[in-house]
């Protein structure tokens, strides 16, 4: 009886993170719509619910009630796979995300590299769903977005490398502790650009959406996706996206601190800074869909191998050097 | 490269610009209209749905002589005719197949006696084809439904033409 116990505990504990996590993406769907309406002077989506607000649970209702079409020439197993490999993996890293001193799912020493680990793997949902549509669109599409994800997290990689120099442990509340006095964004700030930059591609965000770039690609890998699959894929993508801001404003906003350390901001509890320190990126997010034209492929290779990773690579001397010098290393 | 080009690609000062356009209009007030709630002005001279009118005792404008019919580009209107017991000729058919309508507006520019004219209506979507296959008694119920505007339309439009 102990174990089933247990077992319940966990899964409640689960269950009270991936509900809000996914109730969260539906509404910042409609916020990156409302986001990109309202700075091209349009309405966005504002008719189901208050402002709009379940926008996503009509949208999300509409794909489950639709048929799933599956090619007759697809490779069926990968092709249903694609989808849930795309969604779990986005949903599993959230298990790490602090949202407290003592607030968190699994508190695991590698935190930061489970994270990375995981979002790396977020390419294979991809790859699969395009190689099994077995159509010209959705391979080009899955091809593009490989290569993409995969120059960007070395970039990542090394962004988070200049954080773990600073606080000398990969735990994630660790890295949120250590920023108690300055954020991470004032000394680091080159990095939290080229941070947010790779986050975009990362998350084939425009301007770098090549992979599902609609003009020529008609919708990339999603192309033969329908229904409820198509619908994951879209959950899996924000979930990304969310994922991706969580992990900046973890690594460079002081995650579940709060800005000011005065008696009126230090009742609100951790949770809420984090969460309106997610939003305040993800308006960002938004904001650059809005604004940016779409990237050529080879600017953006260029951009990737050329500009961030050695610029990243040279940031790490010089963060390791400046600490080295002032023997400010957080572990002897 | 001239070196403030490079001073801007670095700081990228294009984007920033770019990021604080996006700022300010975002507050701005919006261009389109609530469509469901709020519909956009249309002028009198709209060419909508269908009708056919009435005189105000009753009796219909329509005199059956078939030059919306002869005009129709797309031949949407079809015509039979009869006379009436009092002697007067009026239709006893008058169909118009909203799905080969073009909309153009020669049949209300043809018709002498202002009898076929197109509304302010443009929301007239049906689930089947077959409600779009106009009867006369649908058209003159329109004329009846819209009578108010189509004659300030029509008043409007007058000094134009």
């Amino acid at each position: 009886m102990e174990y089933v116990s247990i077992v319940f505990e966990q899964v409640y504990k689960i269950l009270f993170l991936l509900v809000p996590v996914l109730v969260s993406v539906a509404m910042v769907v409609w916020l990156d719509r409302r986001v990109w309406a309202f700075v091209q002077k349009r309405q966005g989506p504002n008719v189901v619910g208050p402002f709009g607000i379940l926008q996503s649970l009509a949208d999300a209702l509409k794909y489950i009630f639709k048929e799933m079409i599956i090619p007759s020439s697809s490779n069926k197993v990968i092709f249903i796979l694609a989808p849930i490999v795309t969604m779990t993996l986005a949903l599993i890293s959230w298990a790490v995300i602090p949202f407290g001193a003592t607030q968190v799912l699994a508190d695991i020493n590698v935190g930061i590299l489970y994270l990375f680990a995981v979002s790396s793997l977020g390419v294979y949902g991809i790859i699969m769903g395009g190689w099994a549509s077995n159509s010209k669109y959705p391979f080009l599409g899955a091809i593009r977005s490989a290569a993409q994800m995969v120059s960007y997290e070395v970039s990542i990689g090394v962004i988070i490398i200049n954080v773990l120099l600073c606080v000398g442990s990969l735990n994630l509340n660790d890295i949120v502790i250590a920023q108690q006095n300055l954020w991470f964004v004032i000394p680091l700030f080159p990095m939290f650009v080229i941070f947010f930059i790779s986050a975009l591609a990362e998350t084939n965000r425009p301007p770098f959406d090549l992979p599902e770039a609609e003009a020529e690609l008609v919708a990339g890998y999603q192309t033969e996706y329908s229904g409820m699959m198509y619908a994951m894929f879209w959950l899996g993508e924000y979930a990304n996206i969310l994922l991706m801001c969580a992990m900046g404003a973890i690594l460079f906003l002081g995650g579940w601190l709060s800005p000011i350390e005065i008696y009126p901001f230090t009742l609100i509890p951790g949770a809420i800074w984090l969460i309106l320190k997610i939003l305040l990126l993800f308006f960002l997010f938004a904001l650059v869909k809005a604004i940016v034209p779409r990237y050529r492929y080879d600017q953006l290779m260029r951009l990737g191998w050329k500009v961030f990773l050695p610029f990243s690579l040279v940031w790490v001397v010089i963060t390791a050097s400046y600490l080295f010098y002032f023997n400010l290393l957080p572990v002897n | 490269m001239k070196i403030s080009r490079i001073f801007k690609t670095i700081l990228m000062a294009d984007f920033l610009g770019g990021l604080y356009m996006a700022l300010k209009e975002f507050f701005k007030p919006k261009k389109t209209i609530n469509y469901p709630f709020e519909k956009g002005k249309i002028s009198p001279r709209f060419r909508g749905e269908h009708a056919l009118r009435r005189y105000p005792n009753g009796e219909e404008r329509c005199i059956a002589c078939k030059l919306c019919e002869a005009v129709c580009p797309a031949q949407a209107i079809t015509i039979e005719s009869a006379q009436r017991e009092d002697g007067s000729r009026k239709t006893t058919r008058y169909d118009i197949d909203m799905m080969k309508c073009i909309y153009c507006g020669l049949c209300e520019e043809s018709c002498p006696v202002d009898a076929i004219v197109q509304g302010p209506n443009f929301e007239f979507s049906t689930e089947t084809r077959e409600e779009l296959y106009y009867t006369k008694e649908k058209l003159l119920d329109n004329g009846d439904r819209w009578e108010n505007i189509l004659d300030a339309n029509i008043k409007a439009d007058n000094i134009h033409r």
